[in-house]
């Protein structure tokens, strides 16, 4: 696997907010079948790391380049058809239904004029039905739940179905057990089907048991690589500054604060 | 959610904007009846009968204005929902209206009524440049600044309205008014403005779907691949075009823009691709059908349209409101 061309990779990337460098030299490939997690402090640059990653927002330095071309040089419609976002935050201010925003993951795949074919419908159904709103897809969206609409936008990114998903702190709003079954999904995308997965999440316990590599996102240095290297009570004590234990359970490890 | 099918929804607006045409032409003081108003519409001038220079000379160009007004202004409506993410946008609520109406204002107090309608066309212009100049931060407008910049240049030329109207002789204050309320009575062309419609309804449609996209956010948009900076620029420009045309035509006729599309969005949904059409076919039909009765109710006397269109619409938009809630 490791020899396959990265579908995903930033060179020499140094990313800053208005006043601040965030963090520079930053490296890594992202392969098919890899599920990558960011980790770091608030403000630590996270969310601005994979809009930039998305081709969203232009690097301070550097160049991100998607299955080997200048992202910033590509068509955004071809962009969309390879590499998908879930933004922190969705605006839910007009009425749609469940299912008109699933379809709207269709976008990049339906062209100008025409309008969206049964397979599109089938497709965002099934993307429904993968989080679990299947049964509210004539719902408006302005009567869900925000755990509900947290996992509306989810199925909009399944819809599209990209081969890398980027995704910021997808399990937020969701309650323990649909946090989990996202992250299942997700993994299974990557190793089932060869999607390449990169997310910000704060639950480092679920980071350790789903993700195969990391990007530990510090002030003043980043790290990146396999998870089994990185995901230790050590670097992670020194990351967030906050002192964590880990302990070994059957299904994992879990870090505790001290 | 149930609703009923989108073109359903077109359909039935469609005949509404077919209905408020025959009122507005078989409405007035000359009795002439639907019969007449076919034969009027269907003959040559040199075979004409009575009816036939009320009708083609001045009911049907001004239904025609009427129809392109409303439907420009509550199209206008939309994309600025769209654009400010904010469904209490309206198409004047970045300042246009009170740039166009110093505009007019000026020229009625010039006493050069010519001057009216490039006067106001001008001052449309002007406002929308003041606003977009001022708000443009680091490259991009962010709809918070857009909208907190164009109430404030409002309420600028609401004061430079309040001077004029207070310092101006008592005799153009009337005219002015009718001006700023909004008003049909000088529309004796109808073809320019649903040449104009017809522009900026097919435009926006190309970008209807991005649109759709947009009102979820720039981040989720650019990330479907819509081109924001693109997309957002030429719905707003075609927004402007639009309002200013229309105000143009009928000086600042209120509240089409702002709760026509908010009316046909609890019943066709946000889908751009169709909510564009419908709020065009329920803006032209509802200001077709208040200015034929501002016209007609208390003939001779004309009311402003503007004062037509809220009364009309206010309980409209309420029932539509608690029928939705229910």
């Amino acid at each position: 696997m490791t020899s396959a061309p990265p579908i995903l990779s930033c060179r020499d990337l140094a990313l800053a907010v208005p006043g601040r460098t965030l963090c520079s030299d930053v490296a890594f490939d992202v392969r098919a079948g890899e599920c990558w997690i960011v980790a770091g402090r608030n403000g630590a640059g996270k969310t601005t790391l994979l809009q930039t990653l998305a081709g969203l927002r232009r690097p301070a330095a550097g160049a991100v380049l998607l299955a080997g071309r200048p992202i910033a040089e590509c068509a955004p419609r071809w962009r969309a058809q390879r590499l998908g976002f879930l933004a922190q935050d969705t605006f839910d201010a007009f009425p749609a239904t469940a299912l008109e925003i699933a379809l709207g993951g269709r976008h990049p795949h339906v062209p100008r004029w025409r309008p969206e074919s049964a397979t599109d419908v089938s497709l965002a159904h099934a993307a429904l039905a993968a989080v679990g709103m299947n049964d509210a897809a004539l719902r408006d969206v302005q009567t869900l739940s925000g755990g509900e609409r947290r996992r509306v936008a989810l199925a909009m990114l399944l819809a599209q179905d990209p081969d890398v998903m980027l995704l910021d702190e997808p399990t937020s709003h969701l309650d323990i057990a649909h946090e989990v079954r996202s992250l299942e999904l997700l993994a299974r995308l990557a190793h089932d089907r060869g999607r390449a997965v990169v997310m910000a999440l704060h639950d480092l316990t679920l980071a350790a048991r789903f993700a195969t590599h990391v990007i530990l996102l510090g002030s003043d240095r980043v790290e990146s690589g396999p998870a089994g290297a990185l995901l230790t009570a050590e670097k992670l004590s020194t990351l967030f500054g906050q002192t964590l234990v880990a302990v070994a359970h059957s299904r994992g490890t879990v870090f505790v604060p001290d | 959610m149930h609703r009923t099918p989108h073109w359903i929804v077109l359909a039935a607006l469609a005949l509404l904007a077919l209905a408020a045409f025959a009122f507005a032409l078989t409405a007035g003081s000359v009795d002439i009846g639907v019969s007449a108003v076919a034969r009027a519409l269907l003959s040559r001038a040199d075979d004409a009968g009575v009816g036939y220079a009320v009708v083609r000379e001045l009911r049907l160009p001004r239904a025609m204005a009427a129809f392109a007004v409303g439907a420009l202004l509550a199209l206008a409506g939309t994309m600025m929902q769209v654009l400010l993410r904010n469904p209490l946008a309206d198409p004047y609520v970045l300042g246009l209206s009170g740039g166009a109406a110093c505009g007019a204002l000026v020229a009625l107090l010039a006493g050069t009524s010519a001057l009216v309608t490039p006067g106001a066309f001008a001052g449309a212009l002007v406002s929308t440049a003041i606003v977009f100049g001022l708000a443009r931060g680091n490259g991009a407008w962010a709809p918070t600044q857009l909208l907190l910049t164009g109430v404030v240049v409002a309420t600028g030329w609401g004061a430079l309205i309040m001077l004029i109207l207070t310092t101006a002789p008592e005799a153009q204050v009337r005219g002015m008014l009718f001006w700023l309320i909004g008003d049909l009575s000088g529309a004796t062309r109808g073809g320019p403005g649903l040449l104009a419609l017809a522009g900026v309804l097919g435009v926006a449609m190309f970008f209807a779907r991005d649109a759709t996209l947009l009102s979820r956010g720039d981040l989720t948009a650019a990330s479907l691949g819509v081109s924001v900076r693109g997309t957002s620029l030429a719905l707003h420009a075609l927004a402007a075009f639009a309002t200013a045309v229309a105000v143009t035509q009928a000086g600042s006729v209120g509240f089409v823009g702002l709760v026509v599309p908010h009316a046909v969005r609890l019943v066709i949904g946000n889908d751009q691709r169709w909510l564009m059409p419908a709020a065009a076919l329920a803006g032209g039909a509802l200001l077709t059908l208040a200015d034929t009765a501002a016209r007609t109710l208390f003939a001779p006397a004309q009311l402003p349209v503007g004062v037509l269109t809220a009364i009309i619409g206010v309980p409209l938009f309420l029932w539509l409101l608690r029928r939705t809630a229910r």
